[in-house]
């Protein structure tokens, strides 16, 4: 195969391969899309027990703050969440912002235990290189930026995650959702949090690479855990109305718009001191002119990213950016972007699929209920 | 018994008395895998071949399926709109797609044998 650029791999490559994964490039990396199971098999599997996920090729890395300056004041400068009031042990959803209040990737942030004003922070694979020199440029004088491109990131999501990981590594049990903590492994230290891109209870995994295969075959030696490929971890992510970066956000998208409002921290809006900060206030002032919604097609037709959206005259008032077959939906699901006006829950619309105009119905997201283990305050 | 052949988008034709019986390859149903929806051909239509007539789709992707011979669609396997995983289960069988009628017997001589196919198949392997 010619490739204009070297494929990267992931610690997990040879083992995705003795797994019989069908691989793809994506993001620059040549990543199992699905195994022998089958992306169907594999979708169903992570919601009713557990599945296990490479996710590698994601950026990770830790900011530390010079002497004097408080990196989470810091990376506020280039997020519109609340870093600083973020406690030791505690995860944030946040996105880095451009000067016009566009998403230019979508990111966590975790404050480590013990941080010692440090952050570490989970990008996109996509958006790595250039966030990290966006990083660099805006802030890169007053932080140290660790790319820690030697350890492998694991995702273990589904319902016996929990019981199949304290099996291995006891003390996981009780972290709760969007909690993180260290862990020591045969010597070595993981970062293990509580969270996930399925909607379903589980964890990210911080590995150093060379331990990552064996951890990997030994989490699957458990008869809960299967291997699941990028397929599956779209159509999970999709019913649980989370966004792809690149597919329903992207530069020209505000938070406002693409309705993750509860990502713009309070304390945040009120000193309005976020990039893009006049016109993301003054969306939520007025209201944006899109908004991000889920769309349920009515009939079996799967609606996919860029099929038309028409309202019942038939004028076009939007795009679907995320669409496909749900299997635990059993059934079409989508998400998509519509003049606002067009998105209040109930709202009946058409997609255009094939020349055809199929209904359609605006409905609240997630398609399948969050099942995050939260503790009672 | 009529005959079976192949088109190089991996679909069988079974032809007998001049009525053509299209569907999709076991090879096509495997690289495709789960199949969740199957869109088909209005009763009656006359297509052309090469026409994108039908749409089957997995959960990650859409995919034409094209009209291997000219002619009139005179029966569409409804059974798959219920149940697209017949398409898996039964591929050359009971996961049937269309039939058509054949405007032109002739055309059934571009198309490949078995044995072609195969080799054709595990060229795309």
């Amino acid at each position: 195969m010619v490739q204009d650029q070297e494929i990267k791999t992931t610690p997990l490559h040879a083992l995705h391969l003795e797994l019989g994964a069908k691989m793809v490039p994506f993001a620059g990396y040549d990543m199992p899309v699905q195994y022998p199971l089958g992306v169907l098999k594999e979708h169903l599997h992570v919601r009713q027990s557990a599945g296990l996920f490479d996710v590698s090729h994601m950026g990770q890395t830790i900011l530390r703050g010079h002497e004097g300056v408080d990196i989470a004041a810091l990376l506020e400068q280039l997020v519109p969440g609340s870093i600083q009031t973020l406690v030791e042990g505690g995860l944030r959803y946040t996105m880095f912002l451009n000067d016009n209040g566009g998403i230019l990737d979508d990111l966590m942030v975790t404050r480590p235990e013990n941080a010692e004003n440090s952050l570490y922070l989970v990008v996109n694979a996509g958006c790595k290189e250039a966030d990290f020199a966006l990083i660099q440029k805006k802030i890169g004088n007053k932080c140290h930026m660790e790319i820690l491109d030697d350890r492998a990131l694991l995702a273990l999501q589904g319902p016996k995650a929990v019981d199949v990981l304290e099996g291995i590594i006891p003390g996981v049990a009780s972290l709760s959702f969007m909690r993180a903590r260290n862990f020591t492994y045969e010597g070595q230290e993981l970062y293990i949090s509580r969270s996930g891109y399925t909607g379903e209870d589980g964890f990210e995994i911080s590995i150093p690479g060379y331990k990552a295969p064996a951890f990997a075959k030994r989490l699957l030696g458990s008869s809960a855990v299967e291997a699941i490929g990028l397929g599956a971890r779209d159509s999970l992510r999709l019913e649980a109305g989370l966004c792809l970066y690149g597919s329903d956000l992207i530069p020209e998208t505000t938070p406002v718009e693409a309705d993750l409002l509860f990502a713009l921290g309070k304390v945040r809006r009120e000193r309005k001191d976020f990039p893009g900060a006049e016109r993301i206030l003054a969306q939520i002032e007025n209201g944006p002119d899109i908004k991000r919604v889920g769309i349920k097609p009515l009939g079996r037709a799967p609606a996919r990213s860029h099929t038309g959206i028409v309202d019942l005259e038939g004028n076009l008032i939007g795009e679907i950016t995320s669409g496909g077959f749900g299997p635990s939906a059993n059934g079409p699901v989508a998400m998509g972007y519509v003049k606002s006006k067009f998105s209040e829950i109930g709202t009946a619309l058409g997609l255009v699929i094939r020349g055809k105009v199929m209904e359609a119905e605006v409905v609240a997201l997630p398609f399948v209920p969050h099942r995050y283990f939260r503790k009672p305050k | 018994m009529g005959m079976i052949k192949f088109s190089e988008d991996h679909e069988w034709i079974h032809s007998e008395d001049g009525i053509a019986t299209v569907g999709i390859t076991d090879f096509a149903q495997k690289a495709l895998g789960d199949v969740v929806f199957v869109e088909l051909p209005e009763l009656g239509a006359n297509v052309a071949k090469g026409d994108d007539i039908a749409v089957v789709e997995s959960v990650k992707a859409a995919s034409e399926v094209y009209a291997p011979v000219s002619g009139e669609i005179v029966a569409v396997n409804s059974a798959l709109e219920d149940d697209p995983a017949l398409v898996n289960r039964s591929p050359q069988d009971d996961g049937w797609f269309f039939k058509i009628k054949l405007a032109d017997e002739g055309e059934l001589e571009d198309l490949l044998d078995e044995d072609a196919y195969d080799a054709f198949a595990k060229d795309q392997a």
